[in-house]
């Protein structure tokens, strides 16, 4: 129950093809919204925007390498009430993984959303893309993506790809309704059309475009990519594990934590509605402090980091889909994104699941049987 | 470490572990006082936080000890809280809190042997362990 079209590139120019078929789409009957990330006028941001009027698709640009946010959240402040028509979000695979895990928490809904996945290029780190447009000017995105997709893995002057897109393997996105499909695919002579719902079918069948199958390159291109993919992930939680495999080391890793909470802001899947951190639980009486100092002679200010830190994992790496949004986030470029993906590594595979991979999986924590996980309280 | 005497934070549900403690303490059980009890209703209401917070504070050890599969008096708390362990077991030994200084038993409330038993092999196992390293200055 797959469909595939192919959409004719002019001009070299994949991004007009996008417009017209995004416009085409926006055009149908029951299409409220389009959620998409473009230019803002401001210079050199890339915002997620909600679209009504096709006029507004010029300065669209979903290959771009900036992700300044995760737009699970946002899609799930779209979604959580009806609202009588449906939007069309365009994500990537790691935003759709994370509102999977939302939809799990009833904190968004399904119903009357078409998910539009990219196949994913990866993305720079927001310090990184700024400096990349800066440079680069308005070529900057397809200079990026001729890059990627000659096989060059998106280092250009300097400037790589986010160490969470190194790590990530999941460039396609395998749960969206609709893949705009990009991997082994001549992209400034055709773009491909993949659905894989029937919400996906019905769209594809209004637009009326020609069927055909899909290019057989691109299963070998994301088949090795992968491979690549994977092997780097492996490299980097072998190390991540070197550097935090003691609470002195964790804390050495940790130094830089102001207790800003702007990894718990950025994350799309710390999905309470008020942290603890933040409520009168932390609020401290002044002698406290005191006390705990006069413990050790010394008190490291502020207090409850690493408590913050490893409950943050006891939350969320169950649901944690590596989108790396933690380490863009953080105002002392502390490497967040391979501590908390190599801890939700490690509880997923506990629990055999996976974050974003199933609507239908529930979240380990939310469900439990009497006979299981005996080994949990036998003795070692 | 000859003199090392850990300190062991437990959590024990009010209906089977802490009525079993009830019962060694009664039945006149000796067992290592190295252990502090804290009661809860239930262990299903132990949030990671709380043992997560024990450890960086400095105890040796946490345990949590409720009623036997089937026997919890809400039902399912048990269920949850061997959940709740069950990722603290998957998170915390990379950070060197060793699976040993999270320790999850069901003792029933007859149980009083049984709990003083529980306590003198913990104690025995974390001497063998060693202390926590948060008790080290500059941790936290």
């Amino acid at each position: 129950m797959s469909n595939t079209i192919k959409i004719e590139v002019k001009d070299q120019n994949p991004l007009t093809a996008l417009k017209d078929f995004f416009g085409s789409l926006l055009n149908l009957q029951d299409i409220g919204a389009l959620f998409i990330s473009q230019h803002l006028p401001m210079k050199s941001v890339v915002m997620p925007t909600l679209i009504t009027d096709s006029d507004h698709l010029q300065r669209i640009d979903p290959l771009a390498p900036a992700f300044p946010l995760n737009g699970a959240k946002l899609v799930a402040r779209l979604t959580h009430k009806s609202i009588g028509k449906k939007v069309a979000a365009v994500l990537r695979p790691c935003e759709i993984r994370a509102f999977i895990e939302l939809v799990k928490l009833k904190q968004g809904r399904l119903e009357e959303l078409i998910i539009i996945g990219v196949d994913c290029l990866g993305a720079y780190n927001n310090e990184d893309y700024k400096s990349f447009v800066d440079k680069n000017g308005p070529e900057s995105t397809r200079l990026f993506y001729q890059n990627i997709l000659d096989g060059k893995k998106g280092l250009i002057d300097g400037i790589d790809l986010a160490p969470a897109c190194k790590a990530c393997e999941h460039p396609v996105p395998e749960t969206a309704d609709i893949i705009i499909a990009l991997w082994g695919i001549d992209i400034n002579k055709e773009l491909f059309v993949i659905t894989q719902s029937p919400k996906g079918d019905d769209i594809i069948d209004k637009l009326n475009f020609n069927k055909t199958d899909e290019p057989a390159t691109r299963l070998e291109a994301v088949t090795s990519l992968k491979a690549d993919k994977i092997a780097w992930r492996d490299k980097m939680f072998a190390q991540i594990d070197e550097e935090t495999n003691s609470i002195e080391k964790l804390t050495k890793y940790l130094a830089g934590c102001v207790n800003c909470y702007n990894c718990r802001v950025a994350c799309p899947v710390c999905y309470c509605k008020e942290c603890v951190f933040v409520t009168d639980v932390f609020n401290h009486e002044p002698f406290q402090y005191l006390k705990w100092a006069d413990r050790k002679g010394i008190l490291k200010m502020p207090t409850d980091t690493i408590f913050f830190h490893i409950t943050r994992m006891a939350h969320i790496s169950l649901a944690c889909v590596g989108c790396g949004q933690c380490s863009n986030a953080c105002p002392n470029n502390i490497p967040l994104t391979e501590l908390f993906r190599s801890a939700a590594f490690r509880a997923q595979k506990a629990f055999d699941y996976e974050a974003g991979r199933d609507f239908a999986e529930s979240p380990p924590l939310a469900v439990f049987h009497e006979d299981e996980f005996s080994e949990v309280t036998s003795v070692k | 470490m000859e003199d090392f005497e850990p300190i062991i934070i437990a959590f024990v549900c009010n209906w089977c572990t802490y009525t079993a403690a009830d019962l060694a303490g009664t039945s006149r059980l000796k067992y290592p006082a190295n252990v502090r009890l804290i009661r809860v209703m239930c262990t299903g209401m132990v949030d990671p936080k709380y043992i997560i917070k024990t450890l960086l504070e400095g105890a040796d050890a946490v345990l949590i000890s409720g009623c036997h599969p089937g026997d919890c008096h809400y039902i399912n708390g048990n269920y949850k809280a061997r959940r709740r362990i069950k990722l603290l077991h998957a998170l915390l030994p990379q950070f060197g809190f060793e699976r040993e200084r999270v320790k999850l038993t069901w003792i029933g409330a007859s149980d009083g042997i049984e709990f003083a038993e529980t306590i003198a092999e913990m104690v025995k196992e974390i001497k063998m362990l060693g202390p926590v390293k948060t008790k080290l200055k500059m941790v936290i």
